[in-house]
C-alpha cells in the first residue's frame, strides 16, 4: 500500500538554525500518526512545509501524496491536495453561523449569489459526520463551547475535502469530556479510511489514539514506532533525549499557618445578571503548599483566581483573610499589595508585552523596586532581570532579549519571574505548564518546590490531572462553580476528582 | 529552534551587554533618509543648504515637530489624537484674544493658554480612559468642535498683531553668544550624563565601555551641536521655536525612557491585558497621556501664533494629521507599544524638509501634497517590509 503522505529528507533552514535536518515522515493511509517532540524540535516547522506555509524551493526534500511529488507554493494547493491543518488557536469567524464558517471560502452560490438552503442543508451533512448532529448551523459560531467548535473546525476541513487531516494540540483547551468527544471521533475517521496526523504533549492521549508514533528531537527524526511496540516513558526519553527520573518531582509539605482563608466567595457572572459563576465557595490555604484547584473547563477555576486577584469583571461576595487580615480586594494593583500574584493561563495575552523586551515584562509588575520617584534605574533593572535569568535558568541572550522571540517554556519562565520580583506571598498558577514541553515542565516544578521552601504558597489551577495530583498537596474540585470536593494528595486518584469535577455523580 | 544562543548565560552573570552606538537601526535610517533628501533638494536647488533656508527650515518644523512629541505618547499607547489640529486653532485664538482684545502680557497668556489645553486633555482624555468612548471618535468629534468653537468666539476673523514679547516665541533667534553658552552647556550636560552612566555602571559591577570610545563619542556629539550652533548663527542666530523643540524632545524622551509612566505607556499600548494584569492603572494613564499631548499642542498653537503673529482662521488645519504622519515617518506603530521621541521629530523634519525644499524649487504647492502623502506611505511600507524580512528570516 503506498502511503497517504511521504516527506522525505526534508531540511529547512533559517539563518544560522537548522531547523528540520534530513526529516523524514511516513504517514500510511488511514492511520492516526503521532508527532511527538518537545516544544523548538520542528514539528510545527514540518507541518508548515507541508501545508504550503514556507512554499517550495524555500526547504529541501521531497513531498508525495499518494505516491505523488507535490510542490506546494502556496497553501491554498496544499489545501486542493486534501491537506488540512486544525491549529491550537482556532480560525472561526465568532460572529458568523456555523454554516457560513464551513463553507468559508468556498460558499455555494450561483452568479455569486449565496444560496442559503444549500448551504445550511450541506452544513448539516457535515455536522453529523463529526457528531454535532444536534447543533443548529444557524447559530452562531462563538455560541459553542471551545470543544463543539473544534469539531465545526473538523467538519469545515472534512467539508473541503480534506485527506489528510493534521491535528495540532487539539487538546490543549477541551475538558477531559470534550476530549474523550474528540478522540471517539477520530476513532471513527479512522474506520472510514481518513487519515490523521496527531500533535500532541499529552502522552496519554497519543498512546490512546495513535497507530504510529514519529519523534523528533532538535529538527531530526529520532525514530517512528507502531504505538505497542513501545512504552510511554520511552518516547519521553527519546524526546527529551535523556531518562526522566520522575515527572512530578513534589516535595513534602511543610504546612504553616494558614495563608489565605476565603469564606463563602460567590462570584456574578458580569454578563448575565443574577448567575454566578462561583457560588459559595470557601478554601484555606497554608504556607508552604502546592493547594490545587481541579474542575473542568468551564466550572469556574479561573474566574475564581481570577476574581480573587482582582482582576475579574464579575462582582464578587464573601471574605478573603490574608494572614488573618480581612483584605478587599478590588484591583490589580491592591492584590499585589496584598502579596498576591497570577500566573495566568494565557501568557501571550494576560502575561506578556510581547514586543517588549525581557527586563521590561519581568519588572512591569513591580516597578516600584526598580525606581525611585518615578524614574527608573536602569542598572537595577537590569541586575534584577539578569538574577532571574540566572535562577530560573531563561535561555536568552541578553535581558534585553525581545520576549517575543524566545520559546513557550522560556516565556513562561519570564512571567514567573515577573511575579517573583513582585515577592508574593501565594502565587497564583492557572495552567503553568499548557503549551510548554516536558523538560521546561519539569523546571517549572521544581521551581514551584523552591518557592514552597522559600515559604510561599501556591494555588495551582490544572486541567492536567497526573500534574494537579503529581504536585499538589491537597486538592479542591469544583464543579459549575460550586465546591464539590476536597481531597488529600494522598487520598486523591485521577476517578474521585473526575466524579468530583462532574458535580458528585459516578461517570 | 536557536540552539546557538542557548550558551552565553551561564559563561556571563552579570552581564549587560555594551552596545557601541546604541542607537537602533530605524533611527539611523531614519536620519539617512533625511540626509538624502537634503542632499536631493541641495543639489537640485542650491539654495536649499543656506544658512537661511536651514534656519526656516528649523522654524518651521517647530510646531509639527511639538505636536508629534504629544502624539507619540497618545499612539504608543494605542490610541489617536485627531483633535490637535484643530486645538492649535482654538488655543492660538485664544491666546491670541487675551492678548490682542484684552491686553493680556505675555506669561499670564502663556498660562492660561496651557492650562486651557491641559484642561481640554482632561475632559477628551476622561471621556476616552474612564468611559471608553474610542480616541478616534471623540478626538474627532473635539476636531469638528474646536474649529466650531473658533469661529464662534473670534467672529471668523483674523486676530493681530501680537505683542512683540509674546512674539519672541515664535519669531526671536538667540544671539551668537547666547548661542555658543547654550551650545556648550549641551556639551557639558552630554559629558555629565555620560560620566553618570559610566558610575552606575561600575557600581553595579557592569562592564564599561573604553574610556577611547566615550571621548569618541562626545567629540561626536560635540561637533553635531557646535556645527549646528555654527550654522545658525551665521544667519540669525538658533531660532527659539526649535530651542523649545530640543527641550521638549528631552524631557519627553527621558519621560518615555526612564519613568515608570514611560514604560508603563509602552506596556498599554503592547498588550493592554497584561499590562493590567501587571497592577498598572491604565485609565489614569491614558488620562495623562492626553492631558500631555493637548498641553503641547497648546504649546505648539502658542509657538505657531507667534510665528505669524496673527491668530487665523485657518491656523492648525490638517496639522494633526501632519504629526500623525510624522509619528508614523519617525517609525511608531499605530498598532501602539512602539515609537520613539526622537523618531517624532526627525519625521517632523522630513516633512517640513519636503515642503521647504519644493517651496525653494517654486513646485506648485499640490505637488506637496502628492509627495508628502507618497512619503508616508513609503515610510510605512518600507518599515513593514523589514519587519516582514526580519520575522521570516
Amino acid at each position: 500500500m503506498t502511503a497517504a503522505l511521504e516527506m522525505r529528507n526534508i531540511t529547512k533552514e533559517f539563518p544560522g538554525v537548522k531547523a528540520l535536518n534530513d526529516v523524514t515522515f511516513t504517514v500510511r493511509k488511514g492511520e492516526v500518526h503521532a508527532l511527538c517532540g518537545e516544544n523548538g524540535a520542528g514539528k510545527s516547522t514540518l507541518m508548515k512545509v507541508l501545508s504550503g506555509l514556507y512554499p517550495a524551493g524555500t526547504f529541501d526534500g521531497e513531498i508525495l501524496i499518494d505516491g505523488q511529488t507535490k510542490h506546494f507554493h502556496r497553501i491554498k494547493e496544499a489545501e486542493e491536495a486534501g491537506i488540512a491543518i486544525i491549529y491550537q488557536e482556532l480560525a472561526l469567524a465568532k460572529n458568523l453561523s456555523i454554516g457560513e464558517n464551513l463553507f468559508l471560502g468556498q460558499e455555494p452560490s450561483k452568479f455569486g449569489i449565496l444560496d442559503w438552503e444549500r448551504l445550511y442543508k450541506e452544513s448539516e451533512r457535515w455536522l453529523k459526520e463529526v457528531g454535532l448532529s444536534d447543533v443548529n448551523a444557524e447559530q452562531l459560531t462563538g455560541s459553542l463551547g471551545i470543544g463543539k467548535q473544534q469539531q465545526v473546525e473538523i467538519a469545515k476541513a472534512l467539508a473541503k475535502n480534506a485527506k489528510i487531516l493534521i491535528l495540532d494540540e487539539p487538546t490543549a483547551a477541551l475538558t477531559e469530556q470534550e476530549v474523550d468527544i474528540l478522540l471517539g471521533i477520530l476513532r471513527e475517521f479512522k474506520e472510514r479510511g481518513v487519515t490523521c496526523i496527531y500533535i500532541s504533549h499529552k502522552l496519554n492521549e497519543v498512546f490512546d489514539i495513535a497507530d504510529s508514533i514519529t519523534v523528533l528531537r532538535d529538527g531530526m527524526t529520532v525514530g517512528t514506532y507502531r504505538t505497542n511496540e513501545v512504552t510511554e516513558d520511552q518516547i519521553i526519553s527519546m524526546m527529551v533525549g535523556r531518562e526522566l527520573k520522575e515527572r512530578f518531582p513534589r516535595i513534602e509539605a511543610m504546612p504553616g499557618d494558614v495563608v489565605l482563608k476565603v469564606r463563602n466567595y460567590s462570584v456574578m457572572n458580569p454578563d448575565i445578571p443574577g448567575k454566578k459563576v462561583i457560588d459559595d465557595v470557601s478554601f484555606e490555604v497554608r504556607k508552604g503548599e502546592i493547594f490545587g484547584i481541579a474542575g473542568m473547563m468551564g466550572a469556574g477555576r479561573t474566574e475564581l483566581v481570577m476574581s480573587l486577584f482582582g482582576s475579574y469583571p464579575g462582582r464578587s461576595t464573601g471574605t478573603v483573610e490574608i494572614e488573618g487580615k480581612p483584605v478587599r480586594i478590588q484591583n490589580t494593583e491592591q492584590a499585589i499589595k496584598a502579596g498576591l500574584a497570577l500566573v495566568s493561563e494565557d501568557r501571550k495575552k494576560y502575561g506578556l508585552v510581547l514586543g517588549m523586551d525581557i527586563k521590561s515584562n519581568m519588572t512591569l509588575a513591580s516597578l516600584k523596586s526598580v525606581s525611585s520617584a518615578g524614574f527608573i534605574n536602569h542598572n537595577q533593572e537590569v541586575a534584577n532581570g539578569n538574577s532571574y535569568i540566572r535562577s530560573l535558568r531563561i535561555k536568552a541572550n541578553s535581558v534585553e532579549t525581545i520576549v517575543g522571540t524566545l520559546s513557550g517554556g522560556n516565556q513562561q519562565k519570564v512571567v514567573l519571574g515577573k511575579w517573583l520580583l513582585t515577592a508574593p506571598k501565594i502565587l497564583i498558577v492557572d495552567e503553568p505548564t499548557r503549551g510548554i514541553d516536558i523538560g521546561a515542565k519539569y523546571e517549572i516544578y521544581n521551581l514551584m518546590n523552591e518557592l514552597l521552601r522559600q515559604g510561599v504558597s501556591i494555588i495551582m489551577v490544572s486541567s492536567e490531572l497526573p500534574e494537579l495530583l503529581g504536585m499538589s498537596h491537597r486538592i479542591m474540585v469544583i464543579s459549575e462553580g460550586k465546591r464539590t470536593g476536597e481531597f488529600k494528595a494522598e487520598e486523591a486518584t485521577q476517578e474521585l476528582i473526575m466524579a468530583a469535577a462532574t458535580g458528585g455523580k459516578e461517570r | 529552534m536557536k540552539p546557538s544562543s542557548d550558551l552565553s548565560l551561564e559563561q556571563s552573570p552579570n552581564t549587560r551587554k555594551i552596545n557601541w552606538f546604541k542607537v537602533d537601526v530605524r533611527a539611523y535610517t531614519m536620519i539617512g533618509a533625511l540626509l538624502i533628501i537634503w542632499v536631493l533638494f541641495g543639489s537640485l536647488e542650491e539654495r536649499f543648504l543656506s544658512a537661511t533656508n536651514l534656519s526656516n527650515l528649523f522654524l518651521q518644523m517647530s510646531s509639527t515637530a511639538i505636536l508629534a512629541i504629544g502624539m507619540v505618547l497618545v499612539i504608543v499607547a494605542g490610541h489617536i489624537d485627531l483633535s490637535v489640529g484643530s486645538l492649535v486653532g482654538l488655543t492660538g485664538g485664544i491666546a491670541a484674544m487675551l492678548n490682542v482684545w484684552y491686553d493680556w502680557n505675555t506669561v499670564p497668556v502663556i498660562i492660561a493658554t496651557v492650562a486651557i489645553g491641559a484642561a481640554i486633555g482632561f475632559i477628551q482624555g476622561w471621556i476616552i480612559a474612564y468611559r471608553a468612548v474610542p480616541a478616534f471618535i471623540v478626538t474627532l468629534g473635539g476636531m469638528l468642535m474646536f474649529r466650531g468653537i473658533l469661529f464662534g468666539s473670534t467672529g471668523s476673523v483674523t486676530i493681530a498683531p501680537l505683542s512683540p514679547s509674546l512674539r519672541t516665541l515664535g519669531q526671536e533667534y538667540t544671539t551668537d553668544i547666547i548661542g555658543w553658552i547654550i551650545g556648550g552647556a549641551g556639551l557639558l550636560l552630554a559629558g555629565y550624563l555620560a560620566l553618570r552612566k559610566r558610575a552606575s555602571r561600575i557600581r553595579y559591577g557592569f562592564a564599561v565601555e573604553p574610556n577611547s570610545v566615550s571621548m569618541l563619542r562626545l567629540l561626536l556629539i560635540g561637533a553635531l551641536i557646535l556645527g549646528f550652533v555654527y550654522l545658525m548663527n551665521s544667519y540669525k542666530g538658533i531660532p527659539v521655536p526649535f530651542l523649545m523643540v530640543v527641550v521638549l524632545a528631552l524631557i519627553f524622551t527621558f519621560i518615555s525612557k526612564n519613568t515608570t509612566f514611560g514604560r508603563q505607556i509602552y506596556a498599554i499600548g503592547g498588550n493592554p491585558e497584561a499590562a493590567r494584569l501587571s497592577g498598572i492603572n491604565i485609565k489614569r494613564r491614558v488620562l495623562y497621556v492626553f492631558v500631555l499631548c493637548n498641553t503641547l499642542a497648546a504649546i505648539s498653537a502658542l509657538v505657531s501664533t507667534a510665528r505669524l503673529s496673527a491668530a487665523t482662521m485657518s491656523s492648525g488645519q490638517n496639522s494633526e494629521l501632519d504629526a500623525i504622519a510624522a509619528c508614523v515617518i519617525g517609525g511608531t506603530s499605530l498598532m501602539g507599544g512602539s515609537g520613539t521621541i526622537v523618531g517624532a521629530v526627525i519625521g517632523a523634519l522630513v516633512m517640513a524638509s519636503l515642503d521647504n525644499g519644493m517651496s525653494v524649487m517654486n513646485m506648485e504647492s499640490f505637488w506637496q501634497y502628492i509627495v508628502k502623502g507618497g512619503i508616508l506611505i513609503l515610510a510605512v511600507y518600507i518599515d513593514i517590509y523589514s519587519r516582514q524580512r526580519k520575522k521570516t528570516a
